[in-house]
């Protein structure tokens, strides 16, 4: 199938850094909340030192991601654009929250709970819907 | 004009910053203490180190301060030995590495605020041989130490609490120079040493010296495992360097002495962070045997910490109240006895030095400040002694640390931020009336 827009032209897929930088949110938010419960498990605060730093990660790639995102809403189509918008403001508010999350995992101990937990749960929902829609640009069978 | 104090506390972001009631920290046996609260981000103010220039930190009337000694490498304790003779623990310990993000930028921000010399590791000796106030002598007693803090003379010894490790060196009447390399009493807790300073003073009749082991983190946030042996007062038998915890919850005993009159051991000990302006009190307590102070769990008493998990309520309901906040934050790292040499405003009491805080707006602390006492206790509003270390634009002239009182009349005071040791002596009448005076 070929995926054209009802404009005629071809939605094209995400450029392979791109797709590489979009790669890392999702999995890195998940990891956090992953720690994050484990940590309200176990008091281990090694844990909330691992959500720390795949906090962190999440923030870096996501920022080339973000910006990426940004770039392209000028560069798409004008049909595309409210699709483009859409995935750019998730990511936005991905980043958003989980830069708030940042700040509130770096409280010592058990203060970065339980908002922490909600924070990182907030997060890796939208890096997940932020990567469904980011891939789903990528159609196969695309013709020039 | 540049502003150069670095502040951190952004309205937009901490949610709750800017709005702590500004003026005095909260002193005294009852200190008024708030709900806990932090923003998102931790309030940091740093003042900026800023010099002397020809100023001088100000001091009571009748009193006269002057630099006894300068360029020194981080001077931490002082201690007066028996022919007046000054010894300077010069050094800078710790070895945390950085856990978390938040460890890299903090770190960063704190050390805006500090000397940058190296740490002497070493003690340097002063003397005036003629007794004019001027130490004309300067040499090298030991080098080689390991972040050397607490200093006591016991026993025909110099004791020295490294950061690892109780050492002796013997010691004659006169000596400038250690014999030899000391004798190790026995380890001290030294694993990742978030607080370094390991404080020191012996018994009366030198049979015990006791150890201050500050805590390995603000508040377990490096894991319960790290706190074993931490956040105490350690006894040692002087002779055999077996040791027991004399006392436990006190989350950073920074300077410890003992009370001339009654033989009661005190500390002042420095509070948690992170959550609020006026949380937790720093304090000044007499140190019971066996006693429990808080920490991690409590905090003044039954105050519980959430921070702290799990939780421990047969703690918290043991923990002891302390005798005498030194307000929040203000980071009291040295206390001393005073004397009736002192002169009679100052002659029953105890000088506190408090190096000053970083997690406040506006900034407590930098100043050495007089409790007085009486009947062994603390009676009384405290008194600034030595003061001036800000100056007008909240950067920082100077920061005290150890302070000690030479019987002949005379407070020593050790300054890390610009590496000097002033004293402080009541000014004669005679030579207050002087022209050159």
């Amino acid at each position: 199938m070929v995926a054209i827009t009802n404009t005629g032209l071809v939605a094209r897929p995400l450029h392979p850094l791109q797709a590489i930088l979009l790669a890392f949110p999702f999995p890195l938010f998940l990891g956090a909340l992953l720690s994050d419960l484990a940590y309200t498990a176990s008091f281990h605060v090694q844990w909330a030192n691992f959500s720390s730093w795949l906090i962190a990660g999440g923030l870096f790639f996501g920022a080339f991601a973000l910006l990426w995102a940004f770039v392209d809403l000028f560069r798409v189509a004008v049909p595309r654009r409210t699709r483009q918008a859409v995935y750019f403001l998730a990511l936005l508010v991905m980043w958003g929250l989980g830069f708030v999350n940042a700040l509130v995992h770096a409280k010592d101990a058990w203060a970065s709970m339980p908002e922490g937990l909600y924070l990182s749960a907030g997060t890796a929902l939208l890096a997940c819907i932020a990567a469904w829609m980011g891939y789903s640009r990528c159609k196969l069978g695309e013709a020039a | 004009m540049k502003r150069r104090t670095m502040s951190v506390g952004l309205a937009a972001l901490a949610l709750s910053a800017c709005d702590e009631a500004p003026g005095e920290v909260q002193r005294g046996p009852n200190p008024n203490l708030p709900e806990p609260r932090r923003g998102l981000l931790p309030v940091m103010t740093i003042p900026r180190p800023a010099g002397w220039g020809n100023d001088l930190p100000v001091v009571p009337q009748g009193y006269t301060i002057q630099a006894i000694a300068t360029d020194l490498r981080i001077p931490r304790q002082t201690l007066i030995l028996p022919n007046g003779d000054i010894l300077v623990a010069e050094g800078s310990g710790g070895h945390a590495p950085p856990l978390r993000p938040k460890d890299f930028i903090a770190g960063f921000i704190k050390k805006l605020g500090r000397s940058s010399v190296a740490g002497g590791n070493r003690l340097t000796l002063l003397r005036d041989a003629n007794g004019d106030g001027i130490y004309e002598t300067r040499g090298i007693f030991a080098s080689g130490l390991d972040a050397p803090y607490g200093l006591a003379l016991v026993n025909g010894g110099i004791h020295v609490a490294n950061q690892n490790a109780l050492v002796r060196f013997d010691y004659v009447d006169g000596q400038t120079e250690a014999a030899g390399p000391p004798r190790t009493i026995t380890r001290l807790p030294s694993a990742i040493n978030h607080h370094w300073t390991k404080a020191l003073t012996a018994s009366p009749d030198g049979r015990f010296l006791y150890v201050g082991i500050g805590s390995n983190s603000n508040i377990t946030e490096r894991g319960m495992d790290a706190e074993v042996d931490r956040a105490m007062v350690w006894e040692i038998d002087a002779q055999t360097g077996a040791h027991r915890p004399y006392a436990t919850g006190l989350r950073n005993p920074t300077a410890l002495t003992i009370h001339p009159d009654t033989g009661q051991l005190w500390a002042v000990v420095n509070e948690r962070d992170e959550i609020g302006p006026d949380l937790v009190p720093d304090y000044l307590t007499s140190v019971r045997e066996g006693g429990f102070y808080g920490w991690p769990y409590s905090y003044w008493g039954q105050n519980v910490d959430i921070r702290a998990q799990p939780q421990d309520p047969e703690k918290v309901a043991s923990a002891i109240v302390p005798d005498f906040s030194l307000g929040a934050h203000v980071a009291a790292l040295g206390v001393a006895f005073s004397t009736p040499a002192m002169g009679a405003s100052f002659a029953e009491g105890v000088f506190v030095g408090q190096h000053g805080s970083w997690n406040r707006t506006p900034p407590s602390g930098y100043r050495v400040i007089f409790v007085p006492f009486r009947n062994g206790r603390p009676a009384g509003d405290p008194i600034d002694f030595v003061s001036g270390f800000l100056n007008a634009e909240g950067n920082a002239r100077g920061r005290p640390v150890g302070v000690t009182v030479d019987p002949r009349g005379a407070l020593i005071v050790a300054d890390d931020l610009t590496n000097t040791i002033w004293r402080v002596t009541a000014t004669s009448p005679r030579l207050a009336a002087s022209p050159s005076g």
